[in-house]
Order: structure tokens, then sequence, then C-alpha cells
């Protein structure tokens, strides 16, 4: 029985419709609507309780005792005899709280995932879309896309118990913690994001390219690299973009293999403590309406925004991608 | 349809049902050192009193007496003492004083991997390879390696008692890497050679115990049970339980029983030290006599 509005029912409401029934459906239709606006309610207090809870650190004045935005931002004295940096220790006679050495570790690990991920994510999209006979691409697409599947603690655990010190052997590191290790377990994780967008976006070039250049003589891989890469160059930007995304709000895993030091540092075989591990390590601890319960609700802000923002223009050019590929022969 | 809607409530109201089941349930939380021990406690207590029920959790000391604070924990383990800003709080929010109940001894081991040479320091060593002064094995007699330092995250009591104890109060180095309980820290130990950790005595095994000196003219004691029951080793510390004010009811017969011979001998077989018979024999003659009256 048709339950939407359609002409049908408009122009004669009691069409085939008993009282009953028609009370029935106009409360499913109030139901479902209800579920959808409380699925939007939910992000929009979402955004709300966050933002409300992260603004003292911004205006209130008890606050401002321990923490101020300036204070967040410049180097601090920890020790006599060193020079000051940034420092990051929260639970201490005088608290210190530099978001730069966070802010720095979770763009490190971020750097080292997308690094890893994205010759594999794309190599194997362009592989599926140009090479691949139909059958294999019907197996490779749903298999890497089960990678997705992989709950992020199993791959924290696999890179801290096994990975990790392997890797440590075979490159002759300094710390088996650090940013690489916890960033090729995190580009293990993004790859089937990229993978499926990037293959999206090299599907949607259109199917006339590919011929006007096998008509020239083209090889298959020379029509790859030279007509549909840079074709599909915006939507395997905006596949990088989401996965980025993914990467540097990710927690498990880099709770448990990147070391979680807050150091100030440029190498990459470094330890780092990133944004999301340092809210998921600490908010256990604090006391409710402290200035460290702010600050943590603070950088949880900016998490947030920033994966916002980068999911935003990700999914933008998706969009387009979409429009493109229903829209054109390809 | 109807026989949808039937099974729907049916399965509503199984649900609903299990609420109400946790009547009388005793909540621990807190310290990670002593969670272990913590849940051989409730077994045991459990298993000789029926229908006592006992939730052990861990999370650090830290997030032990936010919960023994915001009312989601009966008793708080903690591995540090509390400090006085908390104790305020617990008068505030919770209406009455914390009481403080000594129930185990530990002696806080500094860790480093069994093939390492080193074989003690003293604590202000330990402090300046804590606060990145010392960065090499080869200044402390060991060969040339560079020193991988491990710690607990700031949550933990013993990250507390450590920071307040060998580093004087002063911050750790930014290059020390922090893990989230002592068994990830011995995880690590075992498997780097050139680091160094520290954490609770009872969960060693596969890792190398260091002796500590006071200073460079006091002699060095290994963590053993005489070492730290007469206060020997200088990281001799007691693990804590909070209560809200006077243990009374189901929770006073938990701590009743914690510090009887029987709990005692629990302490022991996790791989604690229990407290020194002098205190267990005076808390046992006062529960004797409360009990008696």
């Amino acid at each position: 029985m048709p339950i939407h509005d359609s002409p049908v029912t408009r122009q004669r409401p009691s069409y085939g419709l008993r009282a009953k029934d028609r009370r029935r459906d106009t409360i499913m239709k109030y139901v479902i609507t209800a579920s959808a606006f409380g699925a939007i309610a939910v992000i929009v207090l979402i955004f709300v309780f966050i933002g409300r809870e992260a603004l003292p650190v911004i205006t209130s004045a008890e606050v401002h005792e321990e923490v101020t935005l300036k204070g967040m931002v410049t180097p601090v004295e920890w020790r006599a005899t060193k020079p000051k940096t940034y420092i990051w220790q929260p639970v201490s006679e005088v608290p210190k709280y530099s978001l730069f050495p966070l802010l720095l570790g979770s763009l490190k690990a971020t750097f080292v995932a997308i690094l890893f991920a994205t010759p594999f994510a794309v190599g194997a999209a362009m592989y599926s879309s140009e090479f691949a006979p139909r059958r294999a691409r019907e197996i490779i697409k749903p298999v890497i896309e089960m990678l997705a599947g992989i709950p992020s603690v199993v791959l924290g655990f696999f890179a801290l118990i096994v990975m990790a010190g392997w890797l440590k052997d075979a490159f002759d590191w300094k710390y088996r913690l650090n940013a690489t290790s916890a960033g090729i377990a995190l580009g293990i994780a993004v790859i089937p994001i990229i993978f499926t967008v990037a293959e999206e976006a090299l599907r949607a070039v259109p199917r006339q390219y590919r011929e006007a250049a096998l008509a020239l003589g083209a090889s298959p891989w020379q029509i790859a690299r030279r007509i549909v890469l840079p074709a599909a160059a915006p939507g395997i930007f905006a596949a990088v973009a989401l996965g980025f995304g993914r990467a540097i709000g990710e927690t498990m895993i880099v709770l448990m293999a990147s070391g979680n030091a807050a150091t100030w540092t440029l190498p990459l075989t470094d330890s780092v403590r990133t944004m999301s591990a340092t809210v998921a390590a600490e908010m256990a601890e604090v006391v409710n309406g402290s200035a460290h319960y702010h600050v943590l609700f603070f950088i949880g802000a900016l998490l947030f925004i920033l994966t916002f923002l980068i999911n935003l223009v990700g999914e933008l050019y998706v969009g387009r991608l979409k429009r493109r590929l229903t829209g054109s022969a390809g | 349809m109807k026989t949808k809607l039937l099974l729907a409530v049916a399965i509503g109201a199984i649900m609903t049902a299990g609420i109400g089941v946790a009547g009388s349930s005793i909540t621990l939380k807190g310290s990670d050192t002593m969670v272990i021990l913590g849940q051989r406690w409730a077994e045991n207590y459990m298993a000789a009193n029926k229908g006592a029920v006992i939730q052990v959790t861990g999370g650090g000391s830290g997030t032990g007496i936010a919960a023994l604070i915001n009312g989601s924990a009966d008793i708080a383990q903690s591995s540090r003492a509390m400090k006085d800003k908390e104790k305020l709080e617990v008068k505030t929010k919770r209406g009455a004083e914390p009481s403080e109940i000594a129930t185990a001894m530990d002696g806080l081991a500094i860790y480093v991997h069994e093939g390492n040479p080193v074989a003690k320091l003293t604590l202000a060593t330990i402090k300046e390879i804590y606060q990145g002064d010392i960065l090499n094995w080869n200044e402390l007699g060991g060969p040339d390696e560079e020193i991988v330092v491990y710690s607990r995250e700031n949550n933990s009591g013993t990250y507390a008692y450590f920071k307040e104890f060998v580093l004087m109060t002063e911050d750790f180095a930014p290059a020390v890497q922090t893990l989230p309980g002592t068994a990830s820290i011995i995880n690590a130990v075992s498997k780097d050679e050139w680091s160094i950790g520290y954490g609770g005595i009872g969960y060693s095994s596969g890792v190398k115990i260091l002796a500590v000196a006071n200073n460079d003219s006091s002699a060095y004691f290994e963590p053993t049970e005489a070492n730290v029951e007469s206060g020997l080793y200088p990281l001799a510390r007691p693990l804590f339980w909070y209560t809200i004010g006077e243990p009374t009811g189901d929770i006073k017969g938990l701590v009743d029983w914690v510090l009887s011979p029987a709990g005692q001998k629990v302490v022991t077989d996790v791989g604690y030290y229990p407290l020194p018979k002098a205190k267990t024999d005076e808390k046992a003659e006062t529960a004797a006599d409360a009990n008696g009256e």
C-alpha cells in the first residue's frame, strides 16, 4: 500500500485506504521523518557539546589561570638547564599545554600513512580499472574493501606486537614505537578508502578518451599513465583527502603503536604523540570542569574541525565525480 | 505482526530484567598496578561469600579517584596517595572525607632488558635518565647504545609516584615514551634491548630488575619482600584503597577480609608484598573488637 505522498493519494486521499490504515501511514511517516532528523540532531548536538566544553579555553578566566591560548602556542620553560621548548605535560607542578607537538605528531603519522597507502591504493585502482579482466576486478574490489572491515584495534595490536619489532630490526631504528610504525599500520587502514574513491575517479574518465588514444596507437600503459591518470587527477586528490581525514582522526592504532612521546623533532622515526591518542589516554582521568578537561575538549574540537574540513573538500569532489560517472558513457 | 510485537515485548522484558539483578554490588576502580590484585581479591571473596558481587576495573589511579569523586565507584584502588585537592573534592561532592586504607606493599621496580649488563642505579641517575640528561648506556658502565625510555601515561598513580619521589616533582623529558599499563611496559622492555622502564613488582617476568640506592654513598637494595617491608628499598610504597568515609556494611566486610591473613595471602600469590605483620595484626584486632561489640 502506498504511504508516500503521490498524486494518486493526494487527489483522492481515501483511495484504497481505510481510516485505520491512513492513521498508521501518517504515524509511520512521522516516525521515519523523526529518525532522519534525529540523526541530524545527534550530529548537531555533538558539535554544540564539544564547542561548549572547548569554549572555556578561550573565554573562562578560571581556566586562564592555568592555561591560555598564548601559552599553548609559545615555548615554555621546563628545566632551568635546558632552553625553552614546546612541552605537553598537563599533570605536573606547573602544567604545560603546548599544542604543537601534538599537532606535529598527528601530521607526521598521517603523512607516513598517506605516503605508504597512496601507491598501493592508486596502483590497485589503476589495475582494477584499466588492466584487469572483468572477472579479476570482481574479486579485487571486494577483497580490498574487506580491509576496511579490520577493526583498528586489531591493526594497532598487530603493529605493536609484530610489525614494529620486525621493522625496527629490518631498518635498524632507534625507537621501535614511532611515527613510521604507527603510520604504516594507519596506511593499511586507509588503503580501502583511497582505493574505492580513486577507482571511481578512474572509471569516470570518458571512454572516448581511451578509444581515441587506442586509435592513435597507444599501448594500455601509455593510455593509463598519460591520458586516464591526468584526467582523473582531481578525483584521486579527493581520494587522498578522504584518506587523510580518516587517518588523522584514527585513535587506537596510534595509541598502541606510536610511543606517545610528545616530541618536537623532525625525524619520522621518532616517537610521536597524536591529538587523538592524547584525548583517548587522558580523558578518563580528568576532573570534570578542570582546565585539563577543557583543553582536551579544545583538542577534540580542533581535530573535529580539521577532519570535517578535509572530508568536506573530499566529499564535494566525490559528488562531482559521481555525477560525471553516471552522466557519461564510460 | 502480532507475534513480532509479542517477541519484541518479550525481548525487552528479558533485557530490562537483567538490570534489576545488580543489587548490592561493590565497584572497585583505579590503579592498573593493583587491577590484577583487585580481581584476585574479588574472585576469592566471592567464592567465600555467596551473594557478594564485586566488579573490578582498571584505568589508572587517577581514573579511580575521579570515579570515587563522581560516584561511579565504591572503592578507588590507588598506587599513590590522594592529593589534598582530591580529598576536598570527595568531601564536597560526596559528603564525607575519604578513608585511606593501606592494603599491600609494593616496591616500584626499575626494569631493563635481561641482556643489559647494568645492574644497579642511584635515584639521582634514574632521574637524569628520565629527564634526558643521560642519553647513552656507556655513561653508566654499559655499551655504547642510546637509552630508550619508557614511562606510564599521566593518569597512572605509578607515574605520579615516580614523578614525586624520583623526579622530585620535575617534568619528564619529551622523548620519554608513554605506555598504557605496567604489562605493556614489561612487554616493551623485554623487546627493546637498550630500554628502561618502571612498574609495580607484581608484574615482572622476562625482564631484569635493578638494585636501587638512595645516593652514591648508600647501599644498593633490590625490591625483595624484606627490603620493601623494612623500608630499605628506596621506592617502597603502600598500595591504597580509598572509600567514602569509614567503610560500612558490605564494603567493611570486604576491607576486613582483604586485611586478614586470607586476603594478604592473595597479595603474596599475585606477586606483591603483604602489609608488615604488625599492621595486619593491629587491623585484625580492631576488626575483631568492632565485631565483638
